[in-house]
């Protein structure tokens, strides 16, 4: 029962001393802040003001949940794309952003080819397949039985790759998402909410809605198919289920390929919203904090992981972020989630290490 | 030999033979040479012991034949293995559970985070024969074992180690198997549980048919209800007989069934067995 799959993430924290230093650097890193600012304020501003500030504007407050929950909904489809490939196969798949780039690009780059739009959507889908069969032959199906860290090593390598491959192919400039010829609907919705305006854009409605839909049918393949069941004997074990004749490789290209296909709806919505470009990756990134927090192994864990790091990074911007000058926003879901592994290693919802004693 | 003319007996005896072993050899990592030669057959329907202490290869001999050494980074460099009339030594695990030959491994190895039901239809992954094939079957093992019908939403890690072998052997009738290979079914479990688990091996073979090939430690017990036995030591055959001759040999009863007899003094003073050459291959 200790297998990769069910090992949470590594607990260097349970260290004593690992745990003591960096409490002490917080409480440092607070008293330097507590000094910059002015002293006899300092407690006021950080505990009453900023929800004194949300109780008088509480539209201001609603559009601020929502921007975060949007882009939380938008972290936990980069973060299930992780969970998916780790789930079974153990390894953290480091290219998982590019993939999204990728596949995003592959997109646009087919219907700048004069491709219509929803043909070049299902070609890409042949594309991400395409690629799920590669990777699984040259790379995962050579390694397999190294130890994780080369697997992971090898997810760099697959990473430097696509950047290359996807520049050669389709430049490097950043591309407009075809939102419009894939029938996503533009601009906003005004609400009156709290004797306020809240503005609601349709786009980012849209991929609360096509995430959250996504996100249902994993979790039902997952739960009540052969191949679900399959992939997730997977992750408990490798060795039985290659024992009860469970095919490793098939199983990998198809996890590989459900990644890629996450990617592409990631790609889309992170696309329209901004546009497509390798840029993308680094947001991918974010998925980290938001694993430690959900939990590795957890599908639900990225879902809830994602809802609270991009509520928790918006509000703690707006109403906290000008106490020190801004720009909160790009680390705090990493504290966050430093927070976490200090009393929760396995995250909110990782698989429960059985022990049985 | 031609590979041919072996095959052409290996179809001969197909009808009463549903596995043999000729002369294999096992490397691990490319250095380490595991099985020096290891020849043995399973009768159809038959029960046979592969006995031995602790790295005399017996686990090794069960993986070669199921081809799950290779994920362990072990290679069959020598020799070949028949199963029901046909070469497999190149198969994959995946081919082989689909041709009926299915391994239990040592330590149950249960899937910890699924339910004892959803591990038992794991086994089935191999199927092709449709869903209510697949639950008649299911019904079927829960009579066989009513404690798995008690326990069939459970999490498998949260069980009992009798159950969990209950659980990997049922899981592996589940792929409607021809033989199973049964890789230290006593390992951990308190003795009254292992003559639950031997007799249930029992009555599968006389009701459903299945062949068994058991690598056991528990020579007691192995010998009481295998009809066979080969006696592994340091990755060669050193002996192989009747079950009843093995249990009344001299040597056999000293060493590993713990009845001493006369009064030895030392190992200088004990037959030695040199392996019983076959030049088959």
């Amino acid at each position: 029962m200790s297998d990769i799959a069910t090992r949470p993430a590594p607990n260097l924290l349970a260290n004593p001393l690992v745990k003591a230093g960096l409490i002490f650097a917080a409480v440092i890193a607070a008293l330097a802040i507590g000094v910059r600012l002015d002293p006899t304020n300092t407690l006021y501003a950080i505990f009453v003001d900023p929800f004194q500030q949300m109780a008088q504007a509480p539209d201001l407050l609603v559009q601020t949940v929502w921007e975060g929950l949007v882009s939380g909904v938008l972290y936990a489809l980069i973060a299930l794309g992780f969970v998916l490939i780790f789930k079974a196969s153990g390894v953290f798949n480091f290219a998982q952003g590019i993939m999204v780039v990728f596949a995003a690009l592959t997109l646009v780059g087919l219907y700048e080819k004069g491709v219509p739009a929803f043909l070049a959507v299902i070609l890409t889908l042949g594309v991400m397949f395409a690629l799920a069969v590669t990777i699984e032959r040259v790379v995962l199906r050579p390694l397999v039985n190294q130890p994780d860290i080369i697997l992971f090593m090898a997810t760099f390598g697959i990473t430097y790759f696509l950047i290359g491959f996807g520049e050669a192919l389709f430049g490097g400039n950043p591309k407009q998402m075809i939102a419009e010829q894939l029938y996503l609907p533009k601009g906003a919705v005004d609400l009156q909410i709290l004797g306020g305006l809240v503005s609601l854009q349709k786009i980012d409605i849209a991929a609360a809605l096509i995430a959250s839909l996504m996100i249902a049918a994993l979790a039902a393949f997952f739960q009540y198919t052969r191949i679900g069941r399959a992939l997730r004997a997977v992750a408990d074990s490798h060795k039985a289920a290659l024992s009860v004749g469970i095919s490793l490789n098939q199983i990998w290209v198809i996890v590989w390929f459900t990644a890629g296909i996450v990617a592409l709806i990631t790609g889309i919505m992170w696309g329209a919203r901004s546009d497509v470009s390798f840029a993308l990756e680094i947001v991918a990134l974010k998925a980290l904090p938001v694993l430690i927090l959900g939990g590795f192994t957890s599908i639900p864990g990225a879902i809830v992981g994602g809802l609270i790091i991009g509520i928790g990074e918006k509000l703690g911007e707006f109403y906290w972020g000008p106490l020190i000058g801004g720009g909160i926003e790009s680390w705090l879901a990493y504290f966050i989630a430093l927070g976490f592994l200090l009393f929760r290693p396995q995250g909110l919802f990782g698989d429960k290490i059985i022990e049985r004693i | 030999m031609s590979t041919a003319t072996l095959e052409k007996q290996a179809a001969a005896t197909a009808s009463d033979t549903i596995l043999s072993l000729n002369n294999i050899e096992v490397i691990y990592d490319h250095v380490v040479l595991v099985l020096k030669g290891v020849s043995l057959t399973v009768p159809r329907q038959g029960i046979v012991a592969i006995l031995g202490a602790n790295g005399a290869g017996k686990t090794t001999t069960l993986k070669a034949i199921s081809n799950l050494l290779k994920a362990e980074r072990g290679e069959v460099t020598k020799g070949s293995i028949v199963f029901d009339g046909e070469r497999v030594d190149k198969m994959s695990p995946n081919e082989l559970v689909r041709r009926g030959c299915i391994q239990v491994m040592e330590g149950r190895h249960c899937f910890g985070h699924l339910s004892i039901e959803e591990n038992l239809l794991t086994g089935a992954f191999t199927r092709r024969d449709g869903n209510a094939a697949i639950k008649r079957d299911l019904e079927k093992i829960y009579t066989l074992f009513p404690r798995l019908k008690q326990r069939r939403s459970s999490q498998a890690g949260y069980t009992s180690g009798g159950e969990q072998q209950m659980c990997a052997i049922g899981r592996a009738m589940m792929s409607n198997p021809k033989m199973i290979l049964l890789d230290e079914p006593s390992m951990g479990l308190a003795p009254q549980i292992v003559e639950e688990i031997f007799e249930i091996v029992r009555g599968l073979n006389a009701d459903e048919g299945v062949s068994f090939l058991v690598a056991e430690q528990n020579t007691n017990m192995a010998l009481r209800y295998a009809t066979y036995g080969y006696i592994m030591e340091t990755g060669r055959v050193v002996m192989d007989g009747e079950a009843k001759m093995l249990r009344e040999n001299e040597d056999v009863k000293e060493f590993y069934l713990g009845v001493a007899e006369g009064n030895k003094k030392s190992f200088r003073e004990v037959k030695s067995y040199k392996r019983r050459k076959r030049w088959l291959s």
